[in-house]
């Protein structure tokens, strides 16, 4: 049977591929990649080997590993895509940054990035199994399931 | 020399290394020693307490007066533009910082030092930031240890009291952590340590124990740092239950190692009895007044370039 792409090729920008289904909006909200000027195709729930995924296109837009590494909370094995003239030019997994910047609200309600005009900072650290986030702030550590679960 | 806090900020404890804390701690015990009463001739110094205070306040005022500098600043922030007008700290920061060559500053939110240290044009002074902070007090706790004990090195120290909210017992550990000090933790189930922090001493290697009572730690131990627990934190009938455990009497000293000092943040409540204050062992009065040289230390290393190693 012939393949047949599920969503229409891009010329150029980026493809973010093997988000887990049902974070693809999330990751649209939080990163502020729905930006009204850019041309931007979604693709939920697609069958990805016996599996589910979502998958985002955005034209004209060229991620580099360190911007593509900040989407590794929400999607930890997704793999961006660079495209240039329909041709896949450079790809890579996303890897745990070791700053996440300006995705999330802090969670702690005192904190001073909450009403500052500051862009929040973590510093991620990983420990046995577990991902603990460090506020730049307030220095306080958060298990990184509570940002996942607070968006 | 080598002064490597100069134009520096002092914001939290873990930024600072084992060597930079030993040349605060020994330029805090020469500034003791020999008054330099001209050292910040001309330096405006700015003491911005977004929240009130006693203790650090004065202490640090009278530290940079007492090095020659002046002092600008407000003892509370309810009557700023940013309490009254709704500015943000940034902008204040901003402003402020324009006036003087060092800024010291307390404010009720976490975080509320790095913030300003990011706007500031010159050297932030951590003087607490809401639960998080409070690198002076450990460093007046650091010296006071040193003048006592003649070293910071290997001792066997107990925290004592509410151990979970207590900022000033996490600093203090995290900074004798760097010295390879033998810890024993003493308080009631609820308000242990914070196991975030013992997982950091244990990834370490450092020693620790953990009792629920006075008894039977006394004997080993150089420095007994005392902390008031706060009876809003616990339960009523268990703060009545538990509350003898954790106040230290003159009989409780009885055996204990002749070089012991007793240490304590203050204010305190009832958690050292008066009758301890005429002890050899009693330390805290000292302490606080060390505080002074302690900020002092900070002052001088951060706008001069005659202390360094």
């Amino acid at each position: 049977m012939k393949k047949q792409l599920q969503v229409e090729a891009i010329a150029q920008g980026t493809v973010i591929d093997h988000i887990p289904a049902g974070t693809g909006i999330k990751i649209l909200r939080f990163f502020q990649l729905a930006d009204a000027s850019k041309r931007m195709t979604i693709g939920l729930n697609l069958p990805s080997h016996g599996e589910m995924k979502d998958l985002i296109k955005i034209e004209n837009t060229q991620f580099t590993e360190e911007q593509a590494n900040q989407l590794a909370l929400f999607a930890p094995n997704a793999t961006v895509n660079v495209i240039d003239n329909f041709e896949v030019v450079k790809k890579f997994k996303v890897a745990m940054p070791n700053r996440i910047e300006g995705v999330f609200a802090c969670p702690n309600s005192n904190c001073i990035s909450l009403n500052e005009p500051v862009t929040s900072k973590f510093n991620v650290r990983e420990t046995g199994c577990e991902l603990k986030l460090k506020c730049h702030y307030c220095e306080k550590t958060f298990l990184s399931g509570l940002f996942t679960e607070l968006h | 020399m080598n002064n490597p806090l100069y134009q520096k900020d002092i914001i939290s404890i873990p930024d600072l290394t084992r060597s930079e804390l030993e040349l605060i701690v020994s330029t805090a015990n020469q500034l003791k020693e020999y008054p330099r009463p001209e050292l910040l001739k001309n330096k405006i110094i700015a003491s911005c307490f977004f929240e009130a205070s006693t203790r650090t306040r004065l202490s640090f005022e009278t530290a940079a007066q007492r090095l020659g500098g002046s002092v600008i600043g407000f003892p509370d922030g309810g009557n700023t533009s940013l309490g009254k007008k709704g500015e943000t700290l940034a902008d204040s920061v901003k402003v402020i910082s324009s006036y003087c060559d060092a800024f010291f500053m307390r404010h009720p939110q976490e975080g509320a030092a790095r913030l300003a240290s990011e706007f500031s044009s010159v050297p932030v002074i951590n003087g607490g930031d809401g639960s998080n902070q409070h690198p002076t007090q450990t460093l007046l706790d650091l010296f006071s240890i040193y003048e006592t004990q003649g070293t910071l090195e290997g001792l066997q120290v107990a925290f004592v009291g509410d151990l979970k909210y207590g900022r000033t017992v996490h600093s203090l550990a995290q900074a004798l952590s760097l010295f390879g000090c033998e810890f024993h933790f003493i308080a009631p189930a609820a308000l242990g340590m914070p196991d975030y922090l013992l997982e950091e001493l244990t990834n370490k290697g450092i020693k620790f124990t953990l009792h629920e009572g006075l008894d039977g730690v006394m004997e080993q131990l150089d420095i007994l740092y005392m902390t008031r627990v706060q009876k809003e934190r616990l339960d009523e009938t268990e703060y009545q239950h538990m509350k003898s455990s954790f106040i230290l009497t003159s009989e409780l000293l009885h055996g204990v190692k002749s070089n012991l000092k007793v240490l304590h943040p203050l204010p305190r409540i009832d958690e050292i009895t008066t009758d301890v204050d005429s002890t050899p062992y009693a330390y805290y009065f000292q302490q606080a007044e060390n505080g002074v040289y302690a900020r002092q230390a900070l002052l001088a290393l951060v706008l001069t370039n005659e202390f360094g190693v």
